[in-house]
């Protein structure tokens, strides 16, 4: 009896913090260890606000595609298409664009026609045909790569004026800039698209954290036998969630055209990857239930942040990049493991 | 209707059908697709070629894939999706032996025994590392191959400091074409050869059924005294050095390698393979002999497609329908259903026949 209490004393905390603070908490505190890491040994280049609106700017799209993710991973689900349908979209919007004589408004919604289609297939072959969604996601992801070359094989760069206005919109940012070598002040800023994940990111926090369905997505992911149990539509819950992922997954496209203004084939390649590394990161368990938004933005900023510093550290050679995601993720992967199971056995003490 | 339903009932049914609807198509489009002729290569030596010779050669380095992605399909109830990296790692390793770490030999440095010994260290322990997050770290198989799926044709490119090495010695060209005097490829008695062993290891070991066991049901398996976590272990080690024999054949056809385009999306058909051969996604009973069937019929679609002039880019969008096709026709769901309507028919002309009597 004794000898029960303490063990219980000594992983009390794990016990009594909820998965996703515990996880989220993690999260936060890497990044910004990072980030103060990189602006001590680095210097210059982090210490520019420019720097982290950059990061922000060209992880846009990321950020977009890693929420829904986070979404179809709460439920349990997972979703490995996103790359492939963001550079579905890309070539398709630069195809109408360019080539169809179509205009940016049609663009946006082809955009997310084409994330709805993805959606309502996948969630019906995954929710209501009960078909693995590493093979329903998988064989849609090539799909998607196929279809791509097959809209338009060459890559090339859209000329449309309202939309490359639209691209080369900056947003300046009050009171944060640097002052160049001429000694005049150059303010920081932000592209289209970091608004439009920004939205994204507070719109999806509330629906997980406030509406119905979000607690739907948490109750399903955490035990499906026991949401049943409780009359919640499990099978709806999870077409709900692949929908909402593909659909993202089509903003996330437009995110990401708006910000490489081109189509090509071999656009977003193993952005899926990244969008899992990231919901990982940001506490979000593969095998659902636990997860939370901010975390996975905290996870997009904290993967890019390394990102930047492997490249400014002087490893700029291709791979680092590929090598140094893979072992972040392995590491985040070990670490959810190893707490988890930490945690189990101070729920059973 | 009985013995109709025995053969239909049958694993190795599904394949022979694609494969005979296949053969069919091709026949009613274009016969010349089985013509195979006997000519001469550029060094003399009898060769046969044709479509068919194609479907072998290339269909060969996929069935030897496919045993390996088949044991781990049946033990871990997921794919490996890191195959066509893996294989990028295991030929870089290789060639950085036969050329003796130099950008270019025009003669093997070293034995291809030893070469091919370096390539299977190199992607048994990339099967190492995916078996164990898989079976002791408790990972999805798919997330955990996802891993290397990403880093690996970087660290493919890194074994060889990112340049492309080039073999020039014709020795070398043998494993990916055909031997003197022999008509028929290589690769196709390399494939006899794994099957050969695949089928001894069955045959001889218990490894077959201990596999079966875990995929069926891990914790009874364990409660009968099995080791699920090394069983599963095991069977992404053994897929591993499937990679590297198939590393081989890939890179001895090129002479080099492309550390980004070497057996692209080749995962995606060794999967295929899997799935074709009737063999649950989900783990538990297979059929290797459907798998390796399966990978010829893939090769022959990947063939038909390429007859047809489908730009090689955009095959993924066919196979990835014939995917979704195969998975929805063998979903449990769907399954039930149709016996259901199969039923109600048998049923209904039951009652039809008592009421004419």
């Amino acid at each position: 009896m004794d000898n029960s209490k303490k063990t219980a004393g000594n992983l009390g905390f794990l016990a009594k913090t909820s998965d996703t603070t515990l996880l989220l908490s993690i999260t936060i505190i890497v990044f910004f260890l990072m980030y103060l890491g990189a602006m001590i040994f680095q210097g210059a280049g982090f210490l520019k606000a420019q720097t982290f609106f950059n990061i922000l700017n060209a992880n846009a799209a990321l950020i977009v595609g890693s929420v829904g993710m986070s979404i179809v991973m709460i439920t349990g689900g997972i979703d490995i298409s996103i790359g492939g349908v963001v550079a579905l979209v890309c070539m398709s919007c630069a195809v109408l664009l360019d080539k169809q004589g179509g205009n940016v408004p049609m663009a946006v919604l082809l955009a997310i026609a084409i994330g709805l289609a993805y959606g309502v297939v996948q969630g019906y072959l995954v929710a209501f045909l009960d078909i693995q969604p590493f093979i329903v996601s998988l064989a849609g992801m090539f799909f998607a790569r196929g279809m791509t070359t097959i809209v338009n094989t060459e890559p090339f760069n859209v000329a449309n004026e309202q939309f490359v206005a639209l691209k080369n919109t900056r947003i300046k940012i009050p009171f944060l800039g640097s002052v160049n070598k001429k000694g005049v002040f150059v303010p920081a800023y932000i592209e289209i698209g970091v608004v439009i994940a920004l939205l994204v990111v507070v719109l999806f926090f509330m629906i997980l954290r406030w509406s119905k369905l979000g607690r739907w997505f948490y109750a399903v992911g955490g035990n499906r036998t026991s949401a049943l149990m409780l009359g919640i539509n499990v099978k709806m819950t999870r077409f709900y969630a692949h929908l909402i992922c593909s659909t993202l997954a089509g903003i996330s496209g437009f995110v990401y055209f708006l910000h490489v203004g081109s189509g090509s084939a071999s656009h977003a390649t193993g952005m899926e990857m990244n969008a899992i590394a990231s919901s990982i990161i940001g506490g979000t368990m593969l095998t659902g239930g636990v997860g939370n938004i901010i975390g996975t933005l905290f996870g997009v900023l904290s993967l890019s942040t390394i990102q930047n510093i492997v490249s400014s550290a002087g490893l700029d050679q291709a791979w680092w990049t590929g090598i140094t995601i893979a072992a972040m993720l392995c590491l985040f992967l070990v670490i959810q493991s190893v707490i988890m199971s930490a945690k189990k056995k101070a729920l059973q003490a | 209707m009985t013995n109709l339903k025995k053969i239909v009932g049958k694993q190795i049914f599904i394949p022979i059908a694609a494969l005979l609807i296949l053969i069919l198509f091709n026949l009613c489009a274009d016969p010349s697709f089985f013509k195979i002729t006997l000519g001469t290569n550029s060094a003399g030596n009898p060769v046969l070629s044709g479509y068919l010779v194609t479907i072998l050669d290339y269909g060969s380095e996929l069935a030897i894939l496919a045993i390996g992605m088949t044991l781990v399909t049946a033990a871990s109830g997921g794919q490996d999706i890191s195959v066509g990296a893996t294989l990028a790692i295991a030929g870089s390793a290789m060639l950085k032996v036969l050329c003796g770490g130099a950008t270019s030999a025009s003669v093997m440095q070293a034995p291809v025994i030893v070469a091919l010994l370096v390539g299977c260290i190199a992607a048994m322990l990339a099967g190492a590392f995916n078996g164990a997050l898989v079976a002791y770290f408790r990972i999805q198989p798919m997330v955990a191959t996802l891993i290397l799926y990403t880093a690996g044709r970087s660290i493919a490119a890194w074994i060889n400091n990112n340049e492309l090495p080039i073999i020039s010695d014709s020795a070398f060209t043998v494993y990916g074409g055909f031997i003197p005097g022999i008509p028929i490829p290589t690769p196709f008695f390399i494939a006899a050869l794994c099957v050969l062993a695949a089928w001894c290891l069955l045959k001889f070991t218990t490894i077959g059924l201990y596999t079966q066991a875990v995929g069926i049901n891990e914790n009874s398996a364990r409660l009968n005294g099995i080791n699920p976590e090394f069983i599963k272990f095991l069977s992404f080690v053994i897929l591993g050095v499937c990679v590297a024999v198939a590393a081989l054949i890939k890179i001895s056809r090129l002479s080099t390698i492309n550390y980004s385009v070497i057996a692209k999306d080749i995962e995606m058909d060794a999967i295929l393979a899997v799935a074709l051969g009737g063999n649950a996604l989900g783990g538990g009973k297979f059929n290797l002999w459907a798998s390796i069937l399966g990978a010829y019929v893939i090769q022959f679609l990947t063939t038909t497609l390429y007859k047809f002039n489908v730009q090689s880019d955009a095959l993924p969008a066919y196979k990835a329908v014939v995917v979704i096709a195969l998975v929805v026709f063998s979903a449990p769901t769907v399954r039930a259903k149709l016996t259901e309507l199969s039923k109600k028919k048998s049923r209904s002309v039951q009652l039809a026949g008592k009421e004419a009597a």
